[in-house]
């Protein structure tokens, strides 16, 4: 970065203004640009050999950082300066930061819920993880906008067994995903190889000979897992069953995130991580407002994309897509958003109850446009089809990128 | 920041040089663009790293190989891959020297501290390509290919280096930089790059150029090709990355194929399909695609181009 311009102190205010409007206007539509940006820009501008010809180009390169920002910034330009079709076009999380939380009404049948259970929870899920310029309280938000009232009740999942049978399996299959050796070497007493660099050091008091030996060996770094559950109408049968699955691999696997969609997307795994089985259903219930609707696969992946993904995904991440691809909105749009998806993650691994039956094809046009982002596409409508998975997801991290 | 070092920095980096930078990479045969140009001005001007994003092949590398050639300065390249390390990035031990070393002293009296310092001197450190960017004379262009494939880890490191243009060797101490090398980072956009990373870079987006420029780039890649058969190639080229394809062809895959004309003596493309299809392997890279670009697809495109 350049250092403190001397040139910024010299321009007279009056032209600062507008730039600092600029920024400002990159910002309102998403831009990440600082003050080190508005600083470099006001040097540039006033250098000698600045030539007014270029200032659309040399602002796009100083200021845009991706290709999707790169694209925008010449309409973005035009209407700030030349007030051609001035208007925001913000994207989706945006909209949302503008809105503060509290002026949201909060929909009667969460005020009854809120004042039964008598605690905090609910809007502790919402928060977790989520800044509060980054979208507050989400899930409220999005759901007083759009209600839903189709609520079903999870609290009869809390069948012990199942519950248990569903955690084991889920540990079973996390574990096997987790054999994911990282590169790098370490300082290990039963290490395979030896450390040179610190064998040499040491053994120099005895002329060289290398008496003490030190190892060194690959540390295994456990896998992320990230959840997406469909609870949409389609999948109502399955639901039930995935969300005990996921529950069982919150609660054991440390490295968990939970989200929940159906024409939304819910971060749920908050609600997931309570111990008590019944708070938890409750807790749920709540948030599964629209439980049973229509899917919206693509909508709710671009709320992950835009909100979530910057935090929630590291290079040893595997998403595990709970769905059977019946989507409402356009192919187009699903395969962009698992295109944006695939960028951060690594690994996707589709589970499906359809492919269970023998004859299924994923030729549905959102599955079809779904299929080349996949890495793992396996049947999951019984617990033996997901117990049946853990070798296939034991090689998950050999197959290509 | 990066005046940190307090060295004499290199002339290479004032302002003249890249005033005409465009025009400077045309007579060395590489075509840029108004965008690119201005970018590579400005990083220049500014000191600060260059991150170049844009699909296989649109001629990321082949910049920075283009703009040593015009500074007339080293290139150094670091290729990254998934697992790159520092004693891949930024040094390592000479190790079997080292133990040589330790061997034939063995016999001399000295003190084991003494040892030491003579074999963690720079004598036995090999270079990687980060350390050796910075400790030249004369600024380099450092091109970090494919950043993409390096791991979260690594890209962490790289921010570090590149903010203050110095490492550290715990033996040895804090190497600091003797000139600022003109740093090009590329990134095909197979995993997002951090934010943190980003921010640090000026950016570009190389898309595939237009017909128009492509038929400039043949014509200053492969001089001796005819003007009628460099069109033609530049519009069949356009048409077939507008098909669907899994790997869409790059600039390179397109001077690859003109010369393969030429060398087959093709002068035009309404020559047979079939003689034409066989000449595709150039520029498709996959099975899927070689197979979906059938003689009937080929005829329609070569229609079109002709």
């Amino acid at each position: 970065m350049v250092p403190a311009n001397h040139n910024a102190k010299t321009v007279k205010r009056p032209f600062l203004l507008p730039i600092a409007g600029f920024i400002d206007h990159l910002r309102l539509n998403g831009f990440v640009v600082g003050l080190a940006e508005t600083t470099a820009v006001a040097d540039l501008l006033t250098s000698p050999e600045f030539d007014l010809v270029h200032a659309r180009r040399s602002l796009k390169v100083l200021l845009a950082s991706n290709r999707e920002e790169w694209d925008r910034f010449s309409a973005l330009y035009e209407s700030y300066w030349f007030g051609r079709g001035r208007q925001r076009q913000a994207p989706s999380q945006n909209l949302t930061r503008k809105i503060h939380p509290n002026t949201a009404p909060l929909p009667d049948a969460w005020k009854r819920h809120l004042g039964q259970t008598a605690n905090d929870r609910v809007p502790q899920i919402e928060s977790e993880g989520d800044k509060p310029e980054g979208g507050g309280a989400s899930g409220r938000l999005i759901a007083a906008q759009t209600p839903a009232h189709a609520r079903t009740d999870l609290r009869h999942m809390a069948d012990a067994r199942e519950i248990a049978e569903a955690e084991v399996l889920a540990y079973r299959l996390a574990r096997s995903m987790s054999t994911r050796l990282s590169r790098r070497w370490q300082l290990a007493h039963r290490g395979r190889r030896i450390d040179i660099r610190r064998s040499i050091r040491a053994n120099l008091g005895h002329g060289g000979t290398m008496i003490e030996l030190f190892r060194k060996a690959r540390p295994e770094r456990p896998v992320r897992i990230i959840a997406f559950v469909d609870v949409s109408g389609s999948m109502l049968h399955y639901s039930r069953f995935f969300l005990q699955f996921v529950k069982g691999l919150v609660g054991r696997w440390v490295d968990t995130d939970a989200y929940i969609f159906h024409t939304r997307l819910v971060r749920v795994t908050d609600a997931m991580r309570e111990k008590n089985a019944t708070k938890a259903m409750m807790q749920l219930s709540l948030l599964a407002e629209g439980f049973g609707g229509g899917t919206k696969l693509a909508d709710s992946l671009a709320v992950f994309n835009a909100r979530y993904a910057k935090r929630a995904v590291n290079s040893r991440t595997v998403a595990m897509v709970f769905s059977d691809g019946y989507d409402t909105g356009t192919p187009k749009a699903l395969a962009a958003e698992l295109c944006k998806l695939r960028k951060r993650v690594p690994r996707l691994v589709w589970l499906t109850p359809l492919l269970g039956s023998a004859n299924y094809r994923p030729v549905a046009a959102s599955m079809a446009a779904a299929m080349p982002f996949i890495n793992c596409f396996a049947a999951a409508n019984t617990i033996s089809a997901l117990a049946a998975m853990e070798t296939e997801l034991s090689h998950l991290w050999r197959t290509a990128r | 920041m990066r005046q940190g070092g307090g060295q004499a920095l290199d002339p290479v980096t004032t302002v003249t040089t890249y005033s005409h930078i465009k025009s400077q990479l045309v007579v060395v045969g590489y075509l840029a663009d108004e965008d690119l140009a201005i970018a590579v001005e400005l990083a220049g001007k500014l000191g600060r790293p260059l991150l170049v994003e844009g699909a296989a092949g649109v001629g990321k590398t082949a910049l920075a190989i283009a703009l040593a050639e015009v500074l007339e300065t080293r290139l150094i390249r670091l290729q990254c891959y998934e697992g790159l390390d520092a004693s891949a990035a930024v040094y390592e031990w000479n190790y079997q020297r080292q133990l040589l070393s330790i061997k034939v002293m063995e016999g001399r009296a000295g003190d084991a501290a003494a040892i030491e310092r003579h074999i963690f001197s720079e004598e036995f450190l090999l270079a990687r390509p980060l350390l050796e960017a910075i400790r030249q004379e004369r600024s380099p262009v450092l091109l970090i290919d494919e950043i993409d494939r390096a791991d979260e880890e690594f890209e962490a490191y790289l921010l570090e280096v590149l903010s203050d243009f110095q490492i550290t060797v715990p033996e040895l101490g804090t190497i600091v930089a003797r000139s600022i090398p003109f740093v090009l980072l590329t990134s095909n956009g197979t995993r997002e790059l951090s934010d943190a990373l980003r921010r640090r870079c000026l950016y570009a987006y190389v898309d595939f150029p237009t017909p128009e420029r492509e038929v400039e780039i043949i014509a200053a890649r492969l001089p001796g090709i005819e003007r009628a058969l460099r069109e033609q190639i530049a519009r069949f080229v356009a048409a077939l990355r507008r098909e669907e394809l899994e790997k869409v062809p790059g600039v390179s895959e397109t001077l690859d194929w003109a010369a393969a004309l030429m060398s087959l003596g093709i002068s035009s493309l309404d020559v047979s399909p079939e003689e034409l299809h066989a000449t595709l392997s150039c520029l498709l890279k996959t099975e899927s695609d070689l197979k979906s670009a059938t003689t009937e697809v080929v005829a329609r495109l070569a229609g079109k181009a002709a």
